[in-house]
């Protein structure tokens, strides 16, 4: 039976090369153009500051913003307060372009706040540059932080809330005795997630940044890329930007511990009866949340809703494209997960988190063009990166499970027998169904929504449906690009909800 | 017939050995404090743990390295006997083929296993929806499909009841009886080992002893397992 042992060690070690050559190897390609690369301008020292100031000021904003918003749904009790924090976790699987389209909706040149501004008379306000871009970045992170901070406050054991209460601790002594050590373990890392993150933003900068003033270090890579083909350059940014990420991101890992993706934070978790007063505050902080959130996803949605029936024929083919990158990124990016998920595995596949999309990207188009024309291979490089992408996530979402799984029951599968594809087939998957479903939802509405990549190899020959609509978007033609926005939006939506309900449906107790 | 033929063991701070020991057909209790190896000798007879000297034999043929489903050996463990997931039939079709569909001859072999553990009827269920007694049965039951000649019990009864406990180890007794298994049952109480193992297998101070009369070991036991028992005395002659 020694070549059963060896196939169910083998597939692991296979997987993990992979996912390490799909790595490395465009990394040493783009070194290797770096050393016949050009030196750096101005332009391009400006970027790099440009782009550590926008993301330490978005992390800075997103922390102070989350602060009191996760204190009011920590302490108040109200009816759809568990609808909230499930609004807290949509912005992750919210594509970037539609989240945009939305802000740009309330906040723009003709979007709701500039239209109350000019009916009292105050000159429009530009959302271009810096400040759009850390509205949209805090758009997206602010709900990752305050589901990091309410899951602090449900790490405080039960005994010390109680200990508080008797004690009669109020106030100050409250804070200082409860709060503030949670704070103090959660922010520092909530912090980085969120900086690192940010370093590596690509499509918000894209579509609410540019010029000189607000060129992120990815930005400046794809234009290196697209406009100046100057791939040295490219070569000598990217690796930039993946000593940058690399620093931050190790930086993070080293001073965090808790998981963001954490389940079952709507159960209820401080009981304190607060005043009047402290009451008006935080239904006031929620409803601004709610705002915030909620407003520009329905201002696109509505808007969009009616265009939806004259959109042309292309569209409707780039959204078949998406569809099919988006299965194809899900399968890929579970076999790799299933395959890797073990301490050393997750370990290999998050090493992909510091290495930016752009950066792949850019050694994968190297790489490819003695051989073939790398426009042609859009899609399938798209599909290959966007599993890689959400690979960390994944692994994180499925590893503590199949741990459990192999602890618990390898001793009888190995009484019984069980080869690795029994193993797989009636214990491996059927008992993993649950996160397997939810992990898949997110790669595909990820996958589906991902304007990265494909901006790098695109053409409209074969755009995704992202792309199609940051080229809408880049025509001015805004009705049609809101409607596409709502079709981009219900995918991304359906397909996680169609992976999450398959697994929530055959979960086993 | 099992022989342990100078069986070393060593894991980290923990060791254990034997002498040559050889257990015929029949049921053999295993008694010792708790951390003494009596899981570990279970160990490795099923081929989870290899011994760093010594040979393990089944009928002098050398099983020492074989992998635990090439051995004679069908074990329950003290939990996560049954694939939660899985439906009863499913489990038990497990131990007789990995393909979706069995043959005829397969499900008759599957209705008169749980027909004789007392579980007729209940194959849709989930391991869940069973009592505890239940479950172990289920999990006698897919031991006796593996069809292995002999069959090690780690404390499988001891979350159950005095009373269910006693009908389930005369239930082990039956089979073993029926198809001249060996059995070779771990317990911390040594009322099991009374109730259906003639001879028993001491394991303490870092050594597995050889089998002997169980009524007389629990009389007259020796100063480890005196302490392991304490100031009670079993058999039918109390102090």
């Amino acid at each position: 039976m020694a070549h059963r042992v060896v196939a169910m060690k083998a597939v692991p070690i296979i997987a993990g090369g992979f996912v390490v050559c799909l790595v490395l190897f465009p990394l040493i390609t783009v070194w290797m153009w770096a050393e016949t690369g050009a030196s750096l301008g101005a332009a391009d020292w400006s970027a790099i500051r440009f782009t550590i100031w926008q993301a330490f000021l978005s992390a800075l904003l997103s922390c102070v913003a989350a602060i009191p918003v996760a204190r009011a749904l920590a302490r108040q009790r109200f009816i759809g307060r568990s609808a909230i924090i499930v609004l807290l976790s949509a912005p992750f699987i919210l594509p970037v372009i539609v989240a945009v389209m939305g802000i740009l909706a309330v906040f723009g040149q003709n979007g709701l706040i500039n239209s109350v501004l000019s009916v009292i008379g105050v000159a429009p306000v530009s959302i271009y540059g810096l400040s759009g871009i850390l509205i949209a970045h805090v758009f997206f992170n602010m709900p990752l932080v305050t589901r990091m901070i309410l899951q602090g406050w449900l790490a405080i054991p039960a005994e010390r809330l109680r200990l508080a209460d008797s004690l009669g601790l109020k106030g100050w002594a409250r804070f200082r005795v409860l709060e503030w050590p949670m704070m103090q373990q959660i922010l520092p890392s909530a912090f980085g997630v969120v900086f690192v993150i940010c370093l590596s933003s690509f499509a918000v900068a894209l579509t609410l940044g540019g010029g000189p003033r607000a060129t992120t270090l990815e930005l400046a890579i794809y234009q290196a890329f697209r406009f100046d083909f100057d791939l040295g350059k490219a070569a000598v940014l990217a690796l930039l930007q993946f000593g940058l990420v690399g620093v931050a991101a190790l930086f993070t890992v080293w001073i965090s511990s808790k998981d963001p993706f954490a389940q079952g934070l709507d159960r209820p978790i401080v009981h304190v009866t607060t005043g009047r007063f402290i009451r008006g505050i935080d239904t006031c902080v929620i409803v601004v949340a709610i705002a915030f959130l909620g407003i520009p996803m329905l201002t696109i949605f509505v808007k969009g809703l009616l265009g939806i029936i004259s959109l042309p024929f292309s569209i409707w083919q780039a959204a078949g494209r998406s569809i099919l990158i988006a299965a194809g990124s899900t399968l890929l990016c579970l076999g790799f997960a299933l395959a890797l998920a073990r301490r050393w595995g997750e370990v290999l596949g998050s090493a992909g988190i510091a290495v930016s999309p752009l950066v792949l990207g850019a050694g994968l188009f190297l790489m490819i063009r003695p051989f073939a024309n790398p426009f042609d291979w859009a899609l399938i490089v798209t599909m290959i990166l966007n599993a890689m992408l959400s690979l960390p996530f994944v692994l994180r979402i499925l590893r503590p499970q199949a741990e459990s799984i192999r602890t618990d029951y390898h001793r009888l599968a190995a009484t019984m027998g069980l080869g690795p594809w029994a193993w797989v087939r009636w214990i491996y998957v059927p008992r993993l169904r649950r996160p397997i479903g939810f992990a898949a939802g997110l790669t595909a509405a990820l996958s589906m929504g991902d304007l990265g990549v494909i901006v790098l190899f695109g053409t409209s020959d074969h755009a995704t449906l992202p792309l199609k609509l940051y080229q809408l978007m880049g025509a001015y033609r805004m009705d049609q690009a809101a409607a596409a926005a709502t079709v981009l939006l219900g995918l991304s939506l359906l397909s996680f909800w169609i992976f999450d309900y398959w697994g929530r449906r055959g979960a086993h107790a | 017939m099992l022989t342990l033929d100078h069986i070393t063991l060593r894991l980290g701070a923990f060791a254990i050995q034997s002498d040559r020991i050889t257990i015929d057909q029949g049921i053999c209790g295993v008694l010792g404090p708790s951390g003494a190896g009596k899981s570990t000798l279970l160990s490795l007879i099923a081929g989870f743990t290899r011994p760093d000297g010594g040979k393990i034999l089944w009928n002098d043929k050398d099983i020492t390295v074989l992998p635990p489903d090439k051995r004679p050996v069908g074990m329950v463990f003290q939990d996560n006997n049954l694939f939660p997931h899985l439906s009863v039939y499913r489990n038990l079709a497990l131990a007789l083929t990995h393909s979706t569909l069995l043959s005829q001859e397969q499900n008759r072999l599957i209705d008169k296993t749980l027909e004789r553990v007392g579980l007729s009827g209940l194959y849709k269920r989930k391991p869940g929806e069973l009592s505890g007694g239940q479950q172990s049965r289920a999990a006698l039951a897919r031991v006796l499909l593996q069809n292995r000649p002999i069959m090690a019990l780690d404390e499988p009864f001891a979350a159950l009841g005095p009373a269910l406990k006693n009908e389930m180890l005369d239930l082990v007794a039956d089979l073993a009886t029926e198809r001249g298994t060996l059995v070779l049952m771990v317990t911390h109480d040594p009322n099991d080992s009374l109730r259906i193992a003639p001879k028993t297998i001491l394991v303490a101070e870092n050594k597995i002893h050889l089998p002997v009369d169980t009524a007389s070991l629990l009389e007259n036991p020796p100063k480890a397992l005196g302490q392991y028992l304490g100031a009670r005395s079993y058999g039918q002659t109390p102090k």
